[in-house]
């Protein structure tokens, strides 16, 4: 990073000024003041800098918890990552384990059941982008419909609230409803003469449960950031077209649609951003060995593999493989971001 | 848009929405209630599968049940304690942080701006983490879940847009007063941030309230672990072996009565702030999803 230059020229007004007056003073007087120059420019700067920490120590006080923090709980364990190439031992500690190589990926890449939860990561985030991405679009397009204000109010008000309930309260809710003997999806089956399913066992339904999950948790928050993007459509597009005796149902397809879709098409990039990440708390809590056949995910794996087997060096490389994907799919979501619009993700 | 300027097509349009956001709507209400049903129904009746919107045979003693659990009170309490702990000392770094990132004073700021930022694209995952928190002697401390959760990279982020967006002025006139940084920080940064702060506050609040997953792995005592926890081991006994427990049909109260219970007591403070939470967090994401 060009961190110190751009700081020069961004910052250093006393020190640019110092450098470059004498330099147009002194131009034809050859290499002996060039040398002089340079000694005082160094002095200068390092006076400059001197007084700039007097007078901005406070900036620096002020930042320094927050790096020391970042530095301890975020960077070392990235160091502590170097157990995914060692035989790890708890008792020698992160550095003194003796390197294995690449042991732990080998192993890894032909362990069935890292395999299996590799693809299943991938078919529940692909599953998520053609069911769960579509919902909040549709709900904001559809609440950019509703003229009764205060009806438009409540309803949001009701579909934003299940993105602030906790993990475990959903599963809570999921399995007390999906249960075989008190669950209410079973009840209303039993009404229509179907026997009663154990959902939560069978592996063919976890992943529609799991998306339909978080469908309900999720669409009404999502349609925010859609309906902010309506509100930006210039009401001068409506008023033309409502002189053109165009109906609503073509205004939402016409005018509407295609205003909010830069903002669909960044969103859409960094769901693909995200594809690793699936949100892996709720599976821990729904997901039995019954179900491990479509609800492994790789972190799950991980969680198992180290924090419940203490497996820990295998594990950190299955998370490693995980982060460094991930971290590549990121960088292809923004060079494809920054391509379409001028405003990157960072 | 005018309802009288509609035509036929149009009305006819606008009324099958408000009815789809209608179901929808009470889709999205429908497992609370439920689950509010299920708390208040006889444990006989839960079994039975009676229960569908309204409460069968009403009776509190699944909520008797957990009054009496010293656990869950515990646990109640401990949820507090993270919560409130934890939004403080979050607030504590984060605020200075993000002043110190939006001074463009501040010498290396590209570098730290990306120093925090790629925090957000890539993490050592949790193995490493949890090993260094082992060796961090943070293992079983509630101290140390407050502590090794107390920042994100996404909301200095946020505060700093906020902050760069104060005009220079505000902080001129301060300094012709002689305020140092943390006076002006203080006399008019903070101030002037109220809505940035209070959403933060709200995140931070919602992010603890709810936080289960490291609390789980990290807390081995049962005296430390907060509420999600406490809640997560009453649904592991429950989702683990139906049959479990509860041979008695005629029982006043069941797992899944109690179960449904204690979800009913934590959603309750969620539902008392959410007020507060739904006045901040619309500006919040905007402002924050913006860019780093």
């Amino acid at each position: 990073m060009s961190t110190s230059s751009d700081n020069g020229s961004v910052n250093a007004g006393p020190g640019k000024g110092g450098q470059n007056t004498p330099s147009r003073h002194h131009a034809n007087h050859g290499k002996r003041v060039a040398v002089v120059r340079s000694k005082r420019t160094l002095k200068q700067k390092l006076q400059w800098l001197s007084d700039h920490v007097r007078n901005e120590w406070q900036l620096y006080l002020m930042l320094l918890p927050t790096i020391v923090w970042f530095m301890v709980f975020l960077y070392k364990p990235m160091y502590g990552l170097q157990i995914a190439f060692k035989d790890y031992s708890i008792f020698r500690g992160v550095a003194a384990s003796p390197w294995v190589g690449l042991e732990h990926f080998e192993l890894l890449f032909t362990n069935d059941q890292f395999v299996r939860a590799f693809w299943n990561t991938i078919k529940i985030s692909a599953l998520n982008l053609l069911f769960a991405f579509p919902a909040p679009i549709i709900l904001a397009l559809m609440f950019n419909e509703i003229l009764h204000a205060t009806y438009k109010r409540a309803a949001q008000t009701i579909v934003y609230l299940p993105h602030f309930i906790s993990s475990v309260i959903i599963a809570g809710i999921v399995i007390t409803a999906f249960s075989p003997s008190v669950g209410v999806v079973n009840t209303v089956l039993s009404w229509f003469g179907i026997d009663s399913i154990y959902f939560l066992t069978k592996p063919e339904w976890f992943r529609p449960i799991f998306i339909g999950t978080g469908i309900w948790q999720e669409a009404g928050f999502g349609s925010i950031v859609f309906l902010a993007a309506i509100a930006g459509v210039s009401p001068s597009l409506y008023e033309s077209a409502v002189v053109d005796g165009a109906s609503r149902w073509q205004m939402m397809w016409k005018i509407t649609l295609p205003s909010i879709l830069p903002t669909i098409i960044i969103m859409l990039i960094i769901r693909i951003g995200n594809i690793m990440e699936v949100s892996f708390e709720l599976i821990i809590l729904l997901y039995q060995p019954a179900t491990y056949s479509t609800a492994d995910v790789v972190n799950t794996f991980v969680y198992r593999q180290g924090l419940q087997s203490g497996q820990y060096d295998f594990a950190a490389a299955a998370g490693l493989f995980n982060a460094v994907v991930a971290f590549v799919m990121v960088i292809i979501a923004n060079t494809l971001a920054r391509r379409y619009s001028k405003t990157s993700l960072w | 848009m005018n309802w009288n300027l509609y035509s036929r097509g149009d009305k006819f349009f606008a009324i099958v929405v408000s009815v789809l956001i209608g179901m929808f709507t009470v889709a999205t209400l429908y497992p609370f209630i439920y689950i509010a049903a299920v708390s208040f129904s006889s444990g006989f009746a839960a079994q039975a599968g009676k229960v569908v919107l309204t409460p069968i045979d009403v009776t509190i003693e699944a909520y008797k049940y957990i009054l009496f659990d010293r656990d869950f009170w515990m646990s109640y309490r401990n949820t507090f304690i993270y919560t409130i702990g934890g939004t403080v000392m979050s607030l504590i770094f984060i605020i200075p942080a993000a002043y110190a990132l939006s001074r463009p004073q501040l010498l290396g700021r590209r570098f730290f701006n990306l120093f925090i930022a790629f925090t957000m694209w890539f993490n050592a995952g949790l193995i490493p983490f949890y090993l260094n928190m082992r060796d961090l002697n943070l293992l079983d401390s509630m101290f140390g879940i407050i502590l090794a959760f107390a920042i994100n990279a996404f909301n200095i982020i946020l505060l700093r847009n906020f902050f760069e967006a104060i005009p220079q002025s505000f902080e001129e006139a301060a300094r012709m007063d002689g305020a140092n940084d943390f006076q002006v920080l203080w006399k008019v940064f903070i101030p002037l941030s109220k809505p940035a702060i209070a959403t933060i506050t709200l995140f931070c609040i919602v992010a603890r309230w709810n936080g289960f997953f490291w609390a789980m792995v990290l807390l081995q005592s049962q005296e430390k672990i907060p509420l999600q926890v406490f809640l997560r081991h009453t649904l592991a006994k429950l989702s683990d072996d139906e049959e479990f427990a509860f041979t008695q049909l005629d029982a006043a109260y069941s797992a899944e009565t109690v179960t449904a219970a204690i979800i009913v007591c934590s959603i309750i403070p969620v539902l008392l702030v959410y007020p507060w939470i739904q006045k901040y967090f619309e500006k919040g994401i905007l402002l924050g999803g913006v860019k780093e």
